[in-house]
């Protein structure tokens, strides 16, 4: 699971939850995988995140060394800032773990780097 | 006055003879998302029998861009002429404006010509013939192999399967200029394809719904009933980021029963990510869930999608579920919970296409573009059937046939209005398709139930 996906999930599915976000995460094994790198797509991104939960989950899985605390104006054309968020939204994968609700504490596996965000029949 | 001629090129397509009542469609989503607009006069002509059509466009360029991503045209040609007969084909091509052609039957450019009938089979000498009688004046060298310019004479003798008349209906005379993708049909088959399931889309079909989703480079694309992930490769190969969730925790983990009938287990690596690397496009790969797709509150904010393509489940080969209980007051203690299958129950296809129409009401961004398919039985199938959202404007609706009475309709609508982050379910079905059977009961049923005598609980027993 990539941190861009992380940023994007709640856990208000579960029934009685408010918020369900961010979503803690416990990594038990954390991957980099590279991918090429499109400013494009990542500054079209940009304004979708939240940018202090990925902060916070960069640091959850530590990879938060050279990732901003927030978003420099004009990111656009801030390569070396464009760089590190594609880094930190699409090479930073969990690959086990679990991804932590932070109202409830009900863990979503997360393994071979799918996360499972099913619920039980007595959660929805 | 020359650039008025110039700007308004007339351009021959040639469809290849399958999906035709996708054509038009097609056509017009790909000429929307180069951002141009096709003269409705253009496709308001287009008899459907026949794989020809002529169109305008701006530019030589933007005929190429469109063409050259369609998965229905086979070829696009600079029309110099066309008739119905060689007699006003060959007049109107004496009178071509010299300055037009004259570049390309130049000394210095070596050329090929063409002929071919549509539904008949031509002989040489007749080939021979017509070729010597064009009134075309060619200076260049004939050269089969990669020639400078490739001209095309086209005649049209009806549909296949018709009888042939002796002389054509249509005849046209163009320049080729590009081919569209019917190549990459073949290098997306699905036969080569590592990691399949029992309703993995075919890779034609696949790039057509990536077509009409408009998916281009660097946008965001969701499928909320991946399977194998065939509609995200197809996305993925035009440069749209894929992500996806199935409820199908087995399949998922390449755990599940495989679907080669010569293959015993799934290898643990067959996976939507695996299908990608095969093609070289793991780098839009963002991430696969296990999730249930009623669930909407998964995500944390809207306008998040540029596009949603998606084959819902039909209940045919796939079922159609969802986590909930069957009696209301259900509890789990905290030794049922390890390891707990959570219980699945029935979605009712009408829920799902409500939920679906909701969820992009909600989750796609202003303009981004929603396709789905919509199983129907032909003899009960009316438009009113299709469901509708307040802030969704249906684009097109076209039919694909699977059998005499039963096919499946391509649904792409349009995000028009900005939502205000607020609920927007107010999806909803003038006519409930499936309401008096399920698409199951229909499809297995050679003849309609009849309502009131139900044998629903024969049906129950085999869908579970």
């Amino acid at each position: 699971m990539k941190l861009l996906t992380h940023n994007m999930l709640t856990s208000k599915i579960i029934k009685g939850v408010q918020q369900g976000y961010p979503l803690g995460i416990t990594a038990t094994k954390v991957d980099v995988k590279e991918v090429d790198f499109n400013p494009d797509f990542v500054s079209r991104m940009i304004p979708k995140l939240d940018w202090p939960a990925l902060c916070k989950a960069a640091e959850d899985v530590g990879h938060s060394a050279e990732l901003p605390k927030e978003v420099v104006p004009e990111y656009e054309t801030n390569e070396e800032f464009l760089k590190k968020a594609h880094h930190v939204l699409l090479q930073v994968e969990v690959i086990e773990g679990n991804l932590v609700c932070p109202e409830s504490g009900r863990k979503f596996p997360v393994n071979n780097g799918i996360p499972n965000m099913l619920l039980n029949e007595d959660e929805v | 006055m020359s650039a008025s001629i110039k700007t308004c090129q007339k351009y021959l397509l040639q469809f290849a003879n399958e999906h035709v009542d996708f054509r038009t469609a097609e056509l017009t989503a790909l000429a929307n998302l180069y951002g141009t607009t096709l003269k409705e006069d253009n496709l308001l002509h287009h008899n459907i029998k026949s794989p020809f059509l002529e169109v305008e466009f701006a530019s030589e360029h933007l005929a190429k861009k469109i063409a050259g991503r369609s998965v229905l045209i086979k070829s696009l040609y600079e029309l110099w002429s066309s008739g119905s007969s060689y007699e006003e084909l060959n007049r109107k091509l004496k009178h071509l404006p010299a300055y037009l052609i004259a570049p390309y039957l130049k000394q210095d450019q070596t050329f090929r010509i063409q002929v071919d009938g549509y539904n008949k089979k031509l002989v040489q000498t007749d080939k021979v013939r017509k070729i010597e009688d064009l009134p075309l004046d060619f200076k260049g060298k004939v050269q089969l192999k990669e020639p400078d310019n490739s001209f095309h004479l086209l005649e049209y003798y009806g549909s296949v399967g018709e009888q042939p008349p002796d002389n054509p209906y249509a005849v046209y005379f163009g320049r080729w200029l590009a081919d569209g993708q019917r190549d990459r049909i073949g290098q997306y088959h699905l036969q080569k394809r590592h990691f399949i399931g029992n309703t993995s889309m075919d890779a034609g079909l696949s790039m057509l719904m990536s077509n009409m989703g408009q998916v281009q480079r660097s946008r965001l694309v969701f499928d909320p009933f991946v399977g194998t992930g065939s509609l995200l490769v197809a996305c993925a190969h035009h440069g749209g980021y894929v992500a996806g969730a199935d409820i199908d925790y087995l399949l998922l983990h390449a755990k599940g029963k495989p679907s080669r009938h010569n293959q015993k287990k799934r290898a643990s690596d067959e996976s939507v990510r695996a299908n990608l690397q095969q093609y070289g496009l793991s780098q839009y790969y963002i991430d696969i869930l296990v999730a249930d797709s009623s669930k909407q509150s998964l995500w944390r904010t809207s306008q998040l999608f540029d596009a949603i393509i998606t084959d819902p489940p039909y209940g045919i080969r796939e079922g159609a579920k969802k986590i909930g209980a069957e009696n209301e007051d259900c509890y789990l203690t905290e030794e049922d919970k390890d390891g707990h299958v959570p219980q699945r129950i029935n979605y009712q296809l009408s829920d799902i296409f409500k939920d679906l129409l909701n969820f992009a009401a909600k989750y796609l961004r202003q303009n981004g573009r929603l396709v789905y398919w919509f199983p129907v039985y032909i003899p009960d199938y009316r438009e009113e059937n299709i469901p509708t959202h307040p802030y969704l404007k249906l684009v097109s609706n076209c039919e694909q046939r699977l059998t005499a009475k039963v096919a499946r309709r391509l649904v792409t609508m349009e995000k028009i209005m900005n939502d205000t982050g607020g609920e927007i379910n107010e999806a909803s079905i003038a006519i409930d398709h499936y309401e008096d059977a399920s698409f199951r009961q229909k499809y297995f049923q050679p003849n309609r139930p009849t309502p009131n005598t139900s044998n629903s609980s024969l049906i129950r027993k085999t869908e579970k």
